[in-house]
């Protein structure tokens, strides 16, 4: 999203705001505008240590070579878990699976979301009823459970636990999305290029989704960072990525009975994993006011 | 008041079905057949055959539906492959593990969000308020079974002065072991809570400090801190009842994570345990009784909701 993407025009901003709150918007959008920075900057970091873990590996994953439990320093940066292996390549091959975890999920919700939430915000009537009590008794539903459910079905794999954090997840997408849209379209915009012969489709392609677009983008930018930490916690369960895949759960699931000796091994996936949620989540944060400048008067 | 009433309980009894739907069909249509769970690796068609006869799943999907719902109602949960033991009294003793952990857990959240968060409001502009808030955003990033992990090793490892997981065998008969086994747990998942917690409390007292009717009591002569007790606190408290009933469910749900972490022996061990053996009616029946609870409890809130803030009963009723 580019910075100069136009707000939503759901709620004008006020042409003259006396409260107190405008007094302090510099600060507060200059703060903001750090959140971003940091946020992107976490994200990217991890981001690039999973790039780069594609072309070069500090040791081969199942190299157990090294020794058990080898304390950090020295050849093994990090030192090597119970069964030999270089803690650093285990820690960037889960970060491999935290974000296609995250990218993953916030696909599978992304596109099932806006596209029930669109379709249920052109519904009328009884129809419309219907589609928003749906929605609320899918979000009624917690993602963890859920995401249990279906490896209680289907067997714990990466694959499974992707689709059932997107599955929940396209929920709560599709009810913002269904909101959204009934907003943009009660507005004179959408009336007047429908009396100018435009399509629906076109109306859709060229105002409802530009329009919509920014606040969903921020929704899932948030939930991205939810999706990371449901994964973690299907794998330490034992319910998500199968050993010997390096799940950051998984690693700290192993890490739990030797953390006396070894506690590298719990801290490294554990900081990893809160690095990238908070960068998840501070980029969404400052998304957010550069979507909706009233806000960042905060 | 009447129709909310009416289109939430509509919603809650709406959900209860589909969950009892979703859990049946998701478990009896996904590959794996319970009956392998009975019988040993190599086994006849006809030991199959027999095997399913005995667990019901050779009738019609419909017909295994209606008898399932019928037993779900008469509070029978069916029998657990593994043990054969009832799944309902396994459930039951569970319970007293797992609802005080979460009601501990969910009331000493409370007491810790609710002060810092509208610390954190109020004194935006010192020091300590963004600094509260950064450690509350920090919080929320931080997965449960991680907090317990590190305050494992802090307590009970490194300085040893409480237990590391395990609950007493006799469970409630000797309490003070019973409570011990509980601290930490409970701190773990209290802590987890109150970071998500206090982000709404903020949230809810900034707008309430922004508040035209604020100005107004402060122009009328009252202090800061009496307008905010006597107005502000009473409306931020509006949306974080809405939000205290969503947060019981989540805290109900860590519990059930955090429960692994410390080897306790309540409904998430027994659902993960359940999982990990394909015991069908075991998950089927600590799923169904999971999510009613979250079901009822969110239905409960948003009731009282209602009835603490007129405006919201009025606008339902026009």
């Amino acid at each position: 999203m580019s910075s100069t993407a136009s707000p939503p025009d759901l709620s004008p901003a006020p042409q003259s705001d006396p409260s107190p709150a405008s007094a302090r918007a510099g600060a507060g959008s200059r703060r903001r505008s750090l959140h971003l920075v940091i946020g992107l900057v976490l994200v990217g970091i991890i981001a690039g240590g999973v790039l780069i873990s594609y072309f070069w590996l500090p040791f081969a994953p199942d190299d157990t070579s090294g020794g058990r439990l080898v304390p950090p320093g020295g050849d093994h940066l990090l030192g090597t878990d119970k069964l030999g292996r270089d803690l650093l390549t285990q820690l960037l091959i889960g970060g491999r699976i935290a974000l296609a975890t995250a990218l993953g999920a916030v696909a599978v919700g992304g596109v099932l979301g806006v596209s029930f939430g669109l379709l249920a915000g052109f519904a009328t009537r009884w129809l419309d009823d219907a589609a928003a009590v749906v929605l609320d008794i899918l979000i009624a539903f917690p993602t963890l459970l859920l995401a249990m459910l279906l490896v209680a079905g289907a067997g714990a794999s990466l694959t499974t636990a992707i689709l059932a954090i997107g599955l929940a997840m396209a929920a709560i997408v599709a009810r913002l999305t269904r909101v959204l849209v009934k907003q943009v379209l009660g507005r004179d915009y959408i009336t007047a290029a429908r009396i100018a012969g435009v399509s629906w489709p076109r109306v859709v392609a060229s105002h409802v989704l530009p329009n919509i677009a920014p606040v969903v983008l921020v929704n899932l930018a948030l939930q991205a960072g939810l999706a990371v930490l449901a994964e973690a916690s299907l794998s330490y369960l034992g319910l998500g990525t199968p050993p010997p895949n390096a799940s950051w759960g998984r690693m700290l699931y192993e890490a739990q009975a030797t953390v006396l000796t070894a506690p590298a091994a719990a801290l490294a996936p554990g900081l990893a994993l809160v690095a990238l949620v908070i960068g998840m989540n501070l980029t969404a944060d400052g998304l957010r006011d550069l979507a909706d400048p009233r806000r960042a008067a905060r | 008041m009447i129709s909310y009433l009416l289109r939430r309980t509509a919603i809650l009894l709406g959900s209860l079905f589909l969950a009892a739907v979703a859990l049946f069909v998701l478990l009896r249509l996904l590959p794996g057949d319970p009956a392998n769970a009975l019988l040993p690796v190599g086994a006849t068609p006809e030991q199959i055959e027999a095997a399913r006869r005995q667990l019901g799943t050779d009738a019609p999907l419909l017909d295994q539906f209606g008898t399932w719902l019928g037993h779900v109602f008469t509070l029978d949960l069916g029998k657990s492959l593994i043990s054969t033991l009832p799944v309902g009294p396994e459930i039951v003793t569970r319970l007293p593990v797992t609802v005080p952990l979460t009601l501990a857990a969910f009331v000493l959240a409370v007491l810790v969000a609710v002060p810092v968060g509208v610390l954190a409001a109020v004194r935006a502009d010192r020091w300590y308020g963004p600094v509260l808030n950064a450690v509350a955003q920090f919080g929320i990033a931080v997965p449960a079974f991680w907090v317990g992990l590190l305050l494992i090793t802090v307590f009970a490892l490194r300085l040893q002065i409480l237990p590391a997981g395990g609950f007493p065998p006799d469970g409630w008969a000797s309490p003070g072991l019973a409570i011990e086994a509980l601290v930490l747990p409970v701190i773990t998942v209290a802590l987890v809570m109150s970071a998500s917690l206090i982000r709404y409390v903020r949230a809810a007292t900034l707008d309430v400090l922004g508040a035209d009717y604020l100005r107004t009591a402060r122009s009328l002569g009252m202090s800061r801190s009496g307008a905010m007790r006597r107005h502000g606190l009473r409306n931020a408290a509006v949306p974080v009842i809405a939000v205290l009933a969503m947060e019981l469910a989540t805290t109900f749900l860590g519990a059930v994570v955090v429960e692994s972490v410390f080897a306790l022996p309540g409904l998430g061990g027994l659902l993960v345990r359940g999982i990990a053996q394909h015991d069908y009616p075991v998950i089927q029946g600590v799923m169904l009784v999971s999510t009613a609870t979250v079901l009822v409890v969110g239905f409960l809130g948003d009731l009282a909701q209602r009835l603490v803030d007129p405006r919201l009963r009025n606008r339902a009723a026009s």
